[in-house]
C-alpha cells in the first residue's frame, strides 16, 4: 500500500515537472507573436492594445527589406547549392569502401561540432584576402559550408533505410548507372533530400556568427541587422520580424512533417 | 581439347582484368560524386581554421614564439575568460540535465502518439532562430519585465531582479537554447530501451525506484552522455545568447576571441584562443565517440 502511494507521488512529481519543462521550452519562443501586436510604443508583456504598427515599421523600412532580401535569397542559394551537392555526396560515401566512407564522415560531422565563431573567423580572413567580405556570393558560400552537413547526414540516413539493391536490379536489367540512380534510388530517398532542403534553407536563414562578420554594408542578412539592434536597444520592431522569422521556420517543419506522414500513408 | 582449356583461362583472366579496371573506375566516379561537397567543407572550413591556428605561433615581430600562448597563461584577463566560460558551460549543462532527463523519462512512460505530439514543444524552440528566442528572454528578464512583474505582484520580492544583463541571464537563455541537443539524443536511446526489463525487475521483487536506478538509467547512460557532450562543446563555443543577454558583463572565449579580433585586431592572441578552444572541442568529439559512436548520428 506504501509502495503504491510511493509511486503515485513519483509519478505526479515527473508528471509536473515534464510538463512545466515542456512550458519553459515553448513560452518563450512564442510569446514575441502576441508583443509584436502590440499598439505600445514600448515593449510590453502582456501587450494592451493591438496593432500592426510594428509589422509596417518592418515592411515600411527600405533597411530591414533590403536585409529580409539579402537573406531569403543567400537561403534560398544555399538550398539550392547544398542539396544536390550533398545528395550526391551522400550517395558516393554510401557506395563506397568503409574505410574512405568513415574518414570522409568524420570530416562531413566537424562543421556541425566545430564552435562557430572559429569557423567565422577564419573564413572572415580567408575572405579578407579573397574580396569576398561583405558579397552575397560570400555569404551564400560559407553559408553552403555549414548546411552541406545537415543535407549529408540526412540522405545518408535515407539511404540507410532504402534496398539498394533495388537500384542493382535496374542496373543488371539494363539500366546504366545515371539512369538507375534517377529513376529507381532518387525518387525512392526524396522525403530525406526534401529534409535537407529544408535544413539547408533554415540553417542559412538562422545563421548569425559568420553573417556577423562576413555581410554588411549592402548586403547585411536579415540576422546581421538583428544581432546590431539588439545589441542597443529593444525595438518592439524585431518582435514583428521575429515572428516572421518564426512563422517560416513553423512552415517549414510542418512541411517536413506533412511530407513525411504522406509518404507512410501511401506505404 | 587443351586449346580450348587455354583459351578459356584467357578469358577468364581478360574477364577478371576488365572487371577489375571496371570496379577501379567505379570506385572513382562515386569518389567523383562525394568531392565537390568535401572540398566545399574543406576549403571553408578546414583550410582557414589551420591557417588562423598556425597564426597563433607567430609574435607581433613575426617570428616563430610560443608568446601567444604564454600570455593565455600568465594574463589574469584571458585566465578569468576561461574560467568564466568553463563555469557557465558547466552549469548550463548540469541544469539541463536536470531539466532534459526527468522530461524524457516522462515521455517515454506516455503513449506513443502523445509523446510524439508533446515532442512538438521541443522541435518548434529548436527549428526557431537562436536569436529570436535570445530576444524573447531579453524582454521577459527586463526589470519592468513580466517574470520580475509576476514576481513583485506574488510578493516574492519587493524590488525588480537585475535578470539580463548579467551571467543569471546569461545562463536563464543558454539553457533554454541548449536544452533540446540534450533532449533529442537523450529521449532517443531512452525510446528504445525495453521497459519489459524494468517491469521484470519489479516483478522479482525491486522496489520501483531500484528498478530504475539499477536497470532503466544505465541502459539511458549513452544517450544522457551524447547529449552532455553535444551542450557541453556548444555552450564553450557560445557566442550570440551571452553576448546579448550577458550585456557585456559575461565574456565568455568566443565573445573573447570575436573582440581580440574586430576591436583590438590582435590575430596572434585570437588565434591562440581559438586554438585551445579547438582542442577542447576535439577532446570532447573524442570521448563522445568513444562513448557513443559518431556513426549513430547517420544511421538513424
Amino acid at each position: 500500500m506504501e509502495q503504491v502511494g510511493q509511486r503515485k507521488i513519483d509519478g505526479m512529481w515527473l508528471t509536473v515537472v515534464g510538463i512545466a519543462v515542456l512550458f519553459f521550452l515553448i513560452l518563450p519562443t512564442l510569446i514575441v507573436i502576441p508583443m509584436s501586436f502590440s499598439g505600445a510604443s514600448y515593449l510590453e508583456f502582456p501587450p494592451t492594445s493591438f496593432s500592426f504598427r510594428w509589422y509596417a515599421a518592418y515592411f515600411g523600412s527600405s533597411e530591414w527589406m533590403s536585409a529580409t532580401q539579402t537573406s531569403l535569397i543567400a537561403a534560398v542559394m544555399t538550398s539550392a547549392i547544398a542539396t544536390p551537392l550533398g545528395a550526391l555526396c551522400a550517395y558516393g560515401l554510401h557506395c563506397s569502401t568503409p574505410r574512405f566512407r568513415n574518414s570522409a564522415q568524420a570530416l562531413v560531422i566537424m562543421p556541425i561540432v566545430v564552435p562557430v565563431i572559429l569557423i567565422a573567423v577564419g573564413v572572415f580572413s580567408l575572405y579578407a584576402k579573397l574580396g569576398l567580405n561583405y558579397t552575397l556570393t560570400g555569404i551564400i558560400i560559407a553559408h553552403t559550408a555549414l548546411a552541406l552537413p545537415f543535407v549529408i547526414v540526412t540522405v545518408m540516413s535515407g539511404l540507410q533505410n532504402y534496398d539498394f539493391d533495388q537500384e542493382l536490379a535496374a542496373r543488371s536489367l539494363g539500366a546504366s548507372r545515371a539512369l538507375a540512380l534517377w529513376t529507381i534510388t532518387v525518387p525512392q530517398v526524396k522525403f530525406s533530400i526534401q529534409t535537407g532542403a529544408f535544413l539547408a534553407f533554415i540553417t542559412s536563414l538562422d545563421e548569425v556568427v559568420i553573417s556577423m562578420l562576413v555581410s554588411g554594408g549592402d548586403n547585411a542578412t536579415i540576422t546581421r541587422r538583428m544581432f546590431n539592434s539588439l545589441r542597443d536597444q529593444l525595438d518592439p520592431t524585431i518582435a514583428a520580424i521575429s515572428t516572421c522569422l518564426i512563422v517560416v521556420s513553423v512552415s517549414a517543419l510542418i512541411g517536413v512533417q506533412l511530407i513525411g506522414y504522406r509518404k507512410n500513408v501511401e506505404k | 581439347m587443351s586449346i580450348a582449356d587455354d583459351s578459356a583461362a584467357v578469358h577468364t583472366l581478360q574477364n577478371a582484368r576488365a572487371l577489375k579496371s571496371e570496379e577501379r573506375r567505379e570506385r572513382f566516379t562515386l569518389f567523383g560524386l562525394s568531392m565537390p561537397a568535401l572540398l566545399a567543407i574543406l576549403i571553408v572550413v578546414f583550410l582557414p581554421i589551420f591557417w588562423l591556428s598556425s597564426l597563433s605561433f607567430y609574435n607581433a615581430a613575426g617570428a616563430l614564439s610560443m608568446e601567444n600562448y604564454a600570455r593565455i597563461f600568465e594574463s589574469a584577463l584571458y585566465r578569468r575568460t576561461f574560467v568564466v566560460t568553463f563555469q557557465i558551460s558547466i552549469a548550463v549543462t548540469v541544469i539541463c540535465v536536470l531539466l532534459g532527463y526527468p522530461l524524457c523519462y516522462w515521455l517515454t512512460k506516455l503513449p506513443d502518439r502523445t509523446a510524439a505530439i508533446l515532442m512538438v514543444f521541443v522541435l518548434v524552440p529548436f527549428w526557431t532562430s537562436v536569436l529570436v528566442r535570445t530576444y524573447a528572454w531579453l524582454v521577459l528578464l527586463q526589470r519592468n519585465g513580466i517574470i520580475n512583474s509576476s514576481l513583485i505582484w506574488l510578493g516574492v520580492i519587493e524590488e525588480p531582479l537585475q535578470l539580463a544583463h548579467n551571467l543569471t541571464g546569461s545562463i536563464i537563455g543558454m539553457v533554454h537554447i541548449m536544452l533540446p541537443f540534450l533532449i533529442l539524443p537523450l529521449y532517443a536511446i531512452m525510446r528504445g530501451i525495453d521497459t519489459d526489463l524494468v517491469r521484470a525487475a519489479v516483478g522479482l521483487g525491486s522496489s520501483p525506484r531500484k528498478a530504475f536506478w539499477h536497470v532503466f538509467f544505465p541502459m539511458s547512460l549513452p544517450g544522457l552522455f551524447a547529449g552532455i557532450v553535444l551542450v557541453f562543446i556548444l555552450s564553450l563555443g557560445f557566442y550570440v545568447t551571452p553576448a546579448l543577454l550577458g550585456g557585456g558583463r559575461v565574456q565568455m572565449l568566443a565573445q573573447r576571441i570575436e573582440s581580440t579580433i574586430t576591436v583590438y585586431s590582435n590575430w596572434g592572441a585570437a588565434s591562440a584562443l581559438g586554438v585551445v578552444l579547438l582542442l577542447l572541442a576535439l577532446v570532447m568529439i573524442w570521448l563522445m565517440n568513444r562513448v557513443f559512436g559518431l556513426d549513430k548520428l547517420f544511421m538513424r
